[in-house]
């Protein structure tokens, strides 16, 4: 189960990331993760949020360059080895990942990871058959 | 049947007769311009020519070169050659330092400016029945008006819309049906991107057909990439101030380079260096005397203007020569690392790359660094970083092969780039030297 994160274009400029935030805050959207891939002289700032299309709509009507990608969430135990178990099952299948970022829900005892690979349909076979748990939008959303 | 030409026998002239018609004209405006303007004659003594010097085409180089900094010396009226009372409309070309400069028409003079117009418009193919959504800066700017007295000659609707509010811009243009646009090229790349981010297309959503542009220097890719956008036909004209403003040379619809109506303008190619004409094919500063013009005839103006003559005649049947789009400006080539470097072979460049808008620009900091600063185009960002750097490093390795100077880049969000109502600024000189 694929779930959608909101990728937005930064460019290198002094108070940027806020107005991204600002613009989330005044529309009440809450941010569940996030992630910055920052190079010397612009970044990508990835979101998770509870409602990505209406994310996706405010930001754009702001101004900023967005695009809505598909990753995939999945739980990893919160122990020493937990991801890198998850890891091995990718790696088994020749997956190759072009980045991940994890986080802790309040609710959860396990830690939450998110995912984008060069193939997301093979990558979700390839965790399956490694007995991981993968969320679905509804339960990522609503944590 | 839609009418070709505006002036069919003008147009049409044989080369020897339009020639011949040049020799008469040069001799009878330089005898009336020496006799009636003192600044002038003075000039001319010190150069050593006499109206009776003037016997055919080629005495034109005894004739002393007008510039800029002259027309700004006889600011505000020290040039005319008519008593002010025959002058009905004043117009100024903005200076960046110093004085502007006045130019003054008589009523004749807008007449003739306004059918140079009918003949651009007329040979491109609007006509009674086009509506024309002028976008160009109305006022002390030869731009807009000129456009527009011309177009009301040939029975278009003018709708003088002027630049700015854009969203005003595209209403107008759907509410009313606009054929065609006088716009300024990052204009119509601004608007472009205004209506795809409203959800609009402007092949589905617009009526145009063509756009006529002008004003500032932009590249054949750029050109390419309006038209793909809107689905229409892009017409170059240029114009300067100093010589009426637009319509003093303008595509015809095979493109292959502006007809300069030389009934009207004596049209020579100089090297800027040494002042010496260059023949035809040759890339060189474009040099233009007034022919018909009564209020402000002017000599051998230096417009700056980096262009050549294509040589061998039109199909279109016009046998006024044609000269290429402009390619640069003498005063806005930039020296970096000892190579002469024109902005638009850097737009050229950067036009021809996918993911890049519409918008860049070029900042010097120091005699050996360029930053070229290029927005992203918005539909090109897949959040993917990789992709990214490649537009970068494409871009970095493209303009060194074509300027063979290694720039830094930044990329930019969409539409961060400031677009004014006049002319937009590529290059940002940053160095003190």
């Amino acid at each position: 189960m694929k779930v959608k994160q909101i990728s937005v274009f930064l460019e290198n400029r002094k108070g940027r990331l806020y107005e991204v935030l600002n613009v989330l805050a005044t529309e009440k959207i809450n941010i569940r993760a996030l992630s910055i891939a920052d190079t010397a002289d612009f970044g990508i700032l990835r979101l998770i949020v509870p409602d990505p299309d209406a994310a996706k709509k405010v930001l754009e009507k702001g101004g900023f360059t967005v695009k809505e990608n598909n990753v995939i969430a999945i739980e990893v135990p919160d122990r020493p080895g937990g991801l890198s178990f998850v890891l091995k099952a990718l790696q088994d299948c020749d997956i190759n990942v072009e980045y991940l970022y994890a986080f802790v829900a309040k609710s959860q005892k396990d830690a939450i990871v998110v995912i984008r690979t060069e193939n997301n349909d093979g990558a979700l076979k390839a965790l399956k058959h490694g007995e991981v748990k993968v969320l679905t939008p509804e339960e990522l959303y609503g944590l | 049947m839609t009418k070709r030409y505006w002036q069919k026998d003008i147009e049409t002239i044989s080369r020897r007769s339009l020639e011949d018609l040049q020799v008469k004209r040069l001799r009878s405006v330089f005898s009336r311009l020496y006799r009636t303007v003192p600044n002038f004659q003075s000039k001319c003594r010190e150069s050593g020519v006499k109206p009776s010097d003037i016997e055919s085409l080629k005495d034109i180089v005894k004739i002393p070169f007008t510039t800029s900094e002259d027309l700004r010396g006889g600011y505000p009226d020290g040039l005319l050659a008519v008593s002010r009372d025959k002058a009905v409309r004043l117009h100024t070309s903005s200076g960046t330092t110093g004085k502007p400069k006045a130019l003054f028409f008589t009523k004749k003079d807008i007449n003739q400016s306004a059918d140079l117009i009918a003949r651009c418009l007329t040979m491109t193919g609007t006509g009674s029945g086009d509506v024309l959504q002028n976008m160009m800066t109305y006022g002390l700017f030869t731009g807009a008006m000129v456009m527009h007295y011309g177009a009301e000659k040939v029975g278009a609707l003018v709708i003088p819309a002027g630049p700015g509010s854009t969203e005003r811009q595209v209403a107008l243009m759907k509410d009313f049906g606009t054929t065609a646009v006088h716009i300024l090229p990052s204009y119509a790349l601004y608007i472009a991107t205004f209506m795809a981010r409203h959800g609009m297309d402007p092949r589905k959503d617009l009526s145009l057909k063509r756009a006529y542009m002008g004003a500032e220097p932009y590249s054949e890719k750029t050109r390419q990439k309006i038209e793909s956008i809107y689905g229409i036909d892009v017409y170059n004209c240029y114009g300067l101030t100093e010589m009426n403003g637009p319509g003093v040379a303008f595509d015809c619809m095979e493109r292959s380079g502006l007809h300069l109506w030389e009934d009207q303008f004596i049209l020579e190619i100089i090297d800027p260096a040494t002042g010496q004409q260059l023949p035809d094919g040759e890339q060189g500063e474009l040099v233009l005397t007034t022919l018909c013009r009564e209020a402000m005839p002017i000599m051998r103006y230096r417009t700056r203007d980096i262009t050549r003559v294509k040589p061998g005649k039109c199909p279109c049947g016009r046998t006024h020569r044609r000269i290429s789009r402009i390619l640069g400006r003498t005063d806005d080539m930039f020296i970096i690392r000892g190579v002469n470097i024109f902005p638009q072979q850097i737009e050229n460049v950067l036009m021809g790359i996918r993911g890049v808008a519409q918008n860049y620009q070029i900042v010097l900091e120091s005699l050996d660094d360029i930053t070229i600063r290029v927005e992203i185009a918005s539909d090109m960002f897949d959040g993917n970083i990789e992709r990214l750097l490649a537009i970068k490093k494409e871009i970095i390795e493209k303009v060194r092969s074509s300027v063979l100077v290694r720039p830094d880049v930044e990329l930019l969000e969409p539409g961060t780039l400031p677009v004014a109502d006049g002319k937009a600024k590529r290059v940002i000189d940053e160095r003190t030297l």
